[in-house]
C-alpha cells in the first residue's frame, strides 16, 4: 500500500454554534494529488488551517510522516516538511521577489539568527531561491518588487516559496484563484509534475483543474466529508452531485 | 548611489564637520549640543530596530535608557565614594571606566529587554504598546522610591568617567567617543538590515503568517530584535548619564520613551539615519525655540503632525523618496 504522508484523524472544530469541521479523516499518499472540494463555507480553509497548525482543532489529530504533529505550531510543522500556499497571497509586498523566495530558503536551511552577512550573498540560499523562481517561471522578475507583480505572478511566487522548503507534502489553498484560463493551464501542468516530488493536498474551485489533476477527491459539505474517491467515483456520486457538482446533463 | 545614501553621507559629514567647527571656534557648548544629539540618536537607532525593522511600537524604551543611565550612576557613585556595591557573598566595586560601564549597561538593559520582551511580545497592537509603557512606568516609580541612589532627586556624579588614553572632560574628545560608538552601531544596523535576521524580521513585520509557514518563529525573531534594540538604547542611556554627570527618574519616564519615538518618526521610520536626523532636528529646535518659550514642544508637536500627515517617510523620506521599507 502507498505510504501515507499526511493524515487527519477525526478533526473537529466549532466556532460557537457553527461546526466548521466534523470528524474529518482524510489522508494524502505519496505521489498523489488529493483534491478537497466543496461549496463556499464548507470548511475547507478551516481544515487547511488546522492541518498547517495556525488553528488548533477541538478534537482529532494531524499526522505528518506518521508522527503526531497536532501539538506543534505552524513553524515546527513547516520544519518537518509541510509546505503551504495561501488562498490570499501572504507575501512580503515591500520586498523583492528574490527576497521572498530567499526567506523560504532561509527557513529550510540555515538559522535566521545570523546578523552580519548579507542574506542575498549566501550562495547556497541564493541557488535554492533562484532555482525555485526558475521552476515557476519568475526568473526574470527576481529583482522586481513583489507589490508590482500581477495577481497570477503572486500565485506563482507563493508556489516558489513553498518549493524552496523542499517539503514532504504540499497543502495548497486555491492556487488557481484568479489566474485566468492560460495561467490555470500552466499551473495545472506544473502541479502535475510536482506530485512526484511531494504529494499535494489541493483545495480548488477550478473543477477543470481538479478533474485533470486529482488522483482522489474528497468532498466537504458543512464541515463533513461526504465522499472520497477517484474522479469518476466523485463525478458519478449522486450525493456529491446533489450537494455540490450539480447535474452535468 | 541612491539619494538616501547621498543624504546619509551628507549627514555623517555634518556630524564630523559641525563639532570640528565648534572646536576650532572655541564653542564648547555647541560641541555638547552635538554630543547630546549623537547620544539621543543612538537611543533612537536602538528603537528603530524594534520599530522600523520589527514593527514593534514600544512605548517603554525609556526603561532601557534609564537602566543604562543608572548602570553608569550606580557604578560611578560607588567608585566616587570608595564604597563597594556588594560585599558578600562576593565583592563588587564601583568603577569609573567607561568601557566597563558600557558593558554593564548593555548587559543589564539587554536582560531587562529580554524579560520584558518575553512577556510583552505575546501581545500585539495596542496591548503591546500598553504593556511596554507599563514596564517603563514600573521602573520609573521604582527609581523614584529608591533613596539609596537619589530617589526623586536623582543622582549627581561629580567626575566624568574615564576612557583609556583620552581626556573625557574635553568636550571634543568625549564627542569623538560618542560619535565613534554611533558610527559602529549604524554600521552594525546597516549589516543587520540585510542579514538573514533582518530579512526574516522585516518579513515578519509584513506577514507573520508567511514567516511561520517557512519554519521560522516570528516570536523569536521579535524577541531577539527587542533585546538588541534595548541593549543599544541602554548604551545610549549610559552615555547620556555621563554627558550630564547626572541620572534621574526622568530617564525612565514615558515622555522619554515618547521623545525617542519622535526622533525615529521625525527622521524616518526604518531609515538607517532616520533617528540621527530626528535627534539632530529635536536638539536644533530645542536650542532655537527653547530660548523663545518654555512651551517650545508645541512647535515640535506641530512639526510632528505635519510629518505624520504629509511626509510619512519623515525628513529622509521627503528628501530621498520612498525607500524599500515602509513609510
Amino acid at each position: 500500500m502507498t505510504k501515507v504522508i499526511l493524515e487527519t484523524r477525526g478533526i473537529s472544530k466549532s466556532f460557537g454554534a457553527l461546526q466548521a469541521s466534523k470528524d474529518v479523516s482524510i489522508d494524502l499518499r505519496a505521489g498523489e494529488i488529493h483534491a478537497l472540494i466543496g461549496p463556499n463555507g464548507a470548511g475547507k480553509s478551516t481544515l487547511i488551517k488546522q492541518i498547517a497548525g495556525s488553528l488548533a482543532p477541538d478534537a482529532g489529530q494531524v499526522f505528518l510522516n506518521g508522527q503526531d504533529v497536532t501539538a506543534l505550531k505552524t513553524a515546527a510543522r513547516a520544519k518537518r516538511g509541510l509546505g503551504r500556499t495561501f488562498q490570499i497571497s501572504a507575501l512580503a509586498m515591500e520586498d523583492t521577489v528574490l527576497q521572498n523566495v530567499t526567506l523560504g530558503a532561509l527557513g529550510a536551511g540555515a538559522s535566521p539568527f545570523q546578523f552580519w552577512r548579507a542574506a542575498l550573498d549566501d550562495q547556497a540560499m541564493r541557488a535554492v531561491a533562484e532555482d525555485a523562481l526558475q521552476r515557476v517561471g519568475l526568473q526574470d522578475h527576481a529583482s522586481a518588487m513583489t507589490a508590482e507583480l500581477s495577481h497570477g505572478q503572486r500565485r506563482q511566487l507563493e508556489v516558489a516559496v513553498a518549493l524552496t522548503l523542499k517539503p514532504r507534502a504540499f497543502v495548497m489553498d486555491e492556487p488557481m484563484a484568479g489566474l485566468g484560463t492560460e495561467g490555470s493551464k500552466r499551473l495545472t501542468v506544473f502541479l502535475d509534475g510536482l506530485r512526484a516530488e511531494a504529494p499535494i493536498l489541493l483545495v480548488e474551485h477550478d473543477m477543470d483543474a481538479v478533474f485533470a489533476l486529482a488522483d482522489r477527491i474528497s468532498v466537504l459539505v458543512y464541515g463533513e466529508v461526504i465522499a472520497t474517491g477517484t474522479v469518476h467515483e466523485i463525478r458519478t456520486n449522486p450525493d456529491v452531485r446533489a450537494a455540490y457538482l450539480g447535474d452535468e446533463e | 548611489m541612491t539619494r538616501e545614501s547621498l543624504f546619509n553621507i551628507v549627514m555623517m559629514s555634518l556630524l564630523i564637520l559641525f563639532p570640528l567647527w565648534a572646536w576650532i571656534a572655541d564653542e564648547p557648548f555647541m560641541i555638547t549640543l552635538a554630543t547630546k544629539a549623537v547620544i539621543l540618536a543612538l537611543a533612537g537607532v536602538g528603537l528603530n530596530i524594534a520599530l522600523g525593522l520589527g514593527g514593534l511600537v514600544s512605548l517603554g524604551h525609556a526603561a532601557f535608557f534609564g537602566i543604562g543611565g543608572y548602570a553608569m550612576g550606580i557604578l560611578a557613585s560607588h567608585a566616587q565614594s570608595y564604597s563597594p556595591i556588594l560585599e558578600s557573598p562576593f565583592l563588587i566595586e564601583g568603577t569609573k571606566s567607561m568601557p566597563v560601564i558600557w558593558l554593564v549597561a548593555i548587559i543589564s538593559s539587554g536582560l531587562a529587554a529580554l524579560a520584558i520582551g518575553v512577556l510583552s511580545l505575546r501581545t500585539t497592537g495596542v496591548y503591546f504598546i500598553m504593556i511596554t509603557l507599563a514596564f517603563g512606568q514600573m521602573l520609573f516609580f521604582f527609581s523614584i522610591s529608591w533613596p539609596a541612589y537619589g530617589g526623586e532627586d536623582g543622582l549627581p556624579i561629580y567626575v566624568r568617567n574615564g576612557f583609556p588614553g583620552l581626556n573625557t572632560l574635553d568636550p571634543i574628545q568625549f564627542y569623538g567617543i560618542c560619535f565613534a560608538i554611533l558610527a559602529v552601531v549604524l554600521f552594525f544596523c546597516a549589516r543587520l538590515a540585510k542579514s538573514p535576521f533582518g530579512l526574516a524580521l522585516n518579513a515578519a513585520r509584513q506577514t507573520a503568517e508567511r514567516v511561520e509557514t517557512v519554519g521560522i518563529s516570528p516570536y523569536r525573531l521579535r524577541l531577539a530584535a527587542f533585546t538588541i534594540s534595548g541593549m543599544i538604547t541602554g548604551l545610549a542611556g549610559a552615555l547620556f548619564a555621563d554627558l550630564n554627570r547626572f541620572v534621574s527618574p526622568t530617564m525612565f519616564s514615558w515622555q522619554t520613551s515618547g521623545e525617542i519615538m519622535v526622533f525615529v518618526i521625525l527622521g524616518g521610520v526604518a531609515r538607517l539615519f532616520g533617528p540621527v536626523v530626528g535627534a539632530a532636528l529635536f536638539i536644533l529646535l530645542e536650542h532655537l525655540l527653547g530660548g523663545l518659550s518654555d512651551y517650545w514642544h508645541i512647535y515640535l508637536g506641530l512639526l510632528l503632525l505635519l510629518i505624520v500627515l504629509f511626509a510619512r517617510g519623515g525628513v529622509i523620506g521627503t528628501f530621498a523618496g520612498k525607500g524599500a521599507n515602509h513609510d
